[in-house]
């Protein structure tokens, strides 16, 4: 018998990023799709999870599976150790202050929604107006029409140019005594555009307004630093970084947390209650009611430790070469055309090829074993903005090889001929 | 590869780059938009019926090169046939794009190139995106219809 806590996930020392090695902690990669080998470019929709993210998982339910923060048996003891462990290693992921300001959620989606309907419900009222850009995801626009159809405030859109990027003198000029919030995102999913945060973060504070980033592609892509980046509210999902769907992280400002009511009533973010008056939790748990998902986040942990050990700085370098060098060679395809040429970019590349819709060739690439996705990415605005219904998409992870990049090259090729 | 050039056919791709039909019918009496919030596809179906009749037929738009042609070919199928006929054949059409009937020049006449597209479940909502604005249409129905 044994009173020691497994930790499923083991200390490795770190190591040279060596793609090929790294390609073997994947089990899915090693398939083939249609006859050809698998290329996986879909990983700004969702990444693949390495060995140690489903092991995790596998031994939480094997071995650990119990409720947390309640029983006083061993089971629950492990479960919430193992759960609270990733508090803290999403905490230092992050570099937030305090591993209170880590709330556990569904993933960047839910995270927004939470401040949109607490801090946002609490503080905008009608006439007051929400800043966002040109270049956001569905999630981080659709949240804050809710509020603001409910408030009769006002959502203002700050523009971005022919690269995408986002203009931030006409940024500056929205912010105004009226904008409660701003909402941005660190990293565009539809073009891949890097967006200047500390700068829009410097400029909103000037004015006292609180910023939330949504970081659901960036945390994957590189080195966030919250207490460097100062941002009052900051959203990431798991699934987009090599851990599990269902899960995600709310960073806010402990202060600014402390005084938003509660997002969802139930067990576990109470700290008391009777039919006349309930007293909530403190925090993080105020904003974790029910039962969470512990096994995802235990997944996450994993995740987040398999980052760590490769290096958030070797994985940019990684991805960076390689976005670079599909760059160039698909922009020298004829016929073909970037869409988000921005100067800061990272880990997308959205194109379209003249009188092909995009859905075609995503067909033709699939016939190839290649996965891109095709379509308006969740981000119509920017589809409207470039006056394209669509665009098919690659997106980079840090098993993507050169060779892949070339087999990609090869696929638009092969649209070109499929289709005449 | 060749399953590839089962749905992408010389007369589909060929339908694709040069659609027929391909006009706003000034003398319209029913007309409906078919949209595809997944990949953005996007027509308006024109139609003039005269006692029951589909006198004239025409689309607008934008989409992928199955959802163009099987517009373009679905126009050019229609013209003169009755509402009920129309509906027959989109229930063939349907039943053969979803792989649940052989297609063949008997049955689809032309439209029977659409065959290939039953090995591409992905495609289907394509290849019936414009059926399904003419169904709204007929039936008078104003919203925008989606193939999902």
């Amino acid at each position: 018998m044994s009173t020691v806590v497994k930790t499923p996930h083991q200390v490795y020392p770190a190591r040279e990023f060596d793609v090929e090695r790294v390609r073997g902690d994947f089990p899915v990669l090693h398939q083939k799709v249609h006859g050809k080998p698998l290329v996986y470019l879909d990983n700004a929709a969702t990444t693949q999870k390495p060995l140690a993210v489903i092991e995790a998982i596998d031994h939480y339910y094997r071995h650990d599976n119990s409720n947390i923060h309640r029983g006083v048996h061993t089971l629950s003891e492990r479960a919430t150790e193992a759960y609270e462990k990733v508090r803290l290693a999403a905490q230092k992921f992050l570099n937030a202050a305090d591993s209170k300001e880590i709330i556990f959620v569904r993933g960047t989606t839910e995270a927004i929604n939470l401040v949109a309907q607490t801090y946002g419900r609490k503080n905008v009222g009608s006439g007051d107006e929400i800043l966002i850009t040109a270049l956001e995801h569905h999630s981080n626009i659709v949240p804050w029409q809710l509020l603001c159809e409910e408030k009769g405030a006002k959502l203002r859109v700050a523009p971005i140019n022919d690269r995408g990027e986002l203009l931030l003198e006409e940024f500056e000029k929205l912010l105004s005594p009226k904008t409660k919030i701003v909402a941005v995102g660190h990293l565009s999913n539809a073009l891949g555009t890097i967006n200047p945060v500390g700068e829009i973060v410097r400029m909103a504070h000037a004015r006292n307004i609180p910023v939330l980033v949504d970081g659901a592609q960036a945390a994957p892509r590189m080195k966030v630093d919250l207490q460097a980046l100062d941002c009052d509210f900051y959203a990431v999902s798991g699934h987009k970084m090599y851990g599990p769907t269902g899960i995600g992280v709310l960073y806010g400002k402990a202060r600014l947390l402390e005084a938003m009511p509660p997002y969802q009533g139930g067990g576990d973010m109470i700290a008391s209650v009777t039919f006349e008056k309930t007293v909530y939790n403190r925090l993080p748990y105020k904003f974790e009611a029910g039962t969470p998902n512990i096994a995802d986040t235990i997944g996450l942990g994993a995740a987040i430790e398999y980052l760590n050990e490769l290096g958030l700085d070797e994985i940019e370098k990684h991805e960076a070469e390689l976005l670079a060098y599909a760059t160039r060679k698909v922009e020298a395809i004829p016929g073909v055309r970037i869409v988000g040429t921005a100067k800061e970019k990272a880990g997308v590349l959205s194109f379209v090829m003249e009188d092909i819709h995009p859905h075609d060739i995503g067909t033709i690439l699939d016939s190839e074993g290649i996965a891109v996705r095709t379509g308006h990415h969740c981000a119509q605005p920017v589809m409207q903005r470039f006056n394209i219904p669509a665009t098919a998409r690659a997106s980079f992870g840090l098993y993507n090889t050169r060779e892949e990049v070339d087999a990609l090259v090869a696929g638009i090729h092969k649209v070109r001929e499929v289709m005449g | 590869m060749s399953e590839l050039r089962e749905l992408y056919q010389e007369v589909i791709l060929e339908h694709s780059k040069k659609p027929r039909n391909y006009r706003a019918l000034e003398t319209a009496n029913h007309k409906a938009e078919g949209y595809n919030p997944l990949c953005g596809d996007h027509f308006t179906i024109y139609v003039d019926l005269q006692d029951g009749a589909i006198k004239d037929i025409g689309f607008q738009g934008s989409g992928c090169a199955i959802s163009k042609a099987s517009a373009s070919m679905m126009t050019q199928s229609l013209k003169g046939k009755t509402t009920a006929e129309a509906e027959e054949l989109f229930t063939k059409f349907h039943d053969v794009v979803t792989g649940h009937a052989e297609g063949n020049e008997e049955n689809l006449g032309k439209l029977a190139v659409f065959a290939g597209v039953s090995e591409f479940p992905l495609r289907v909502k394509c290849a019936t995106l414009a059926w399904h604005a003419l169904n709204a249409a007929l039936k008078g129905e104003q919203e925008a219809v989606s193939s999902e």
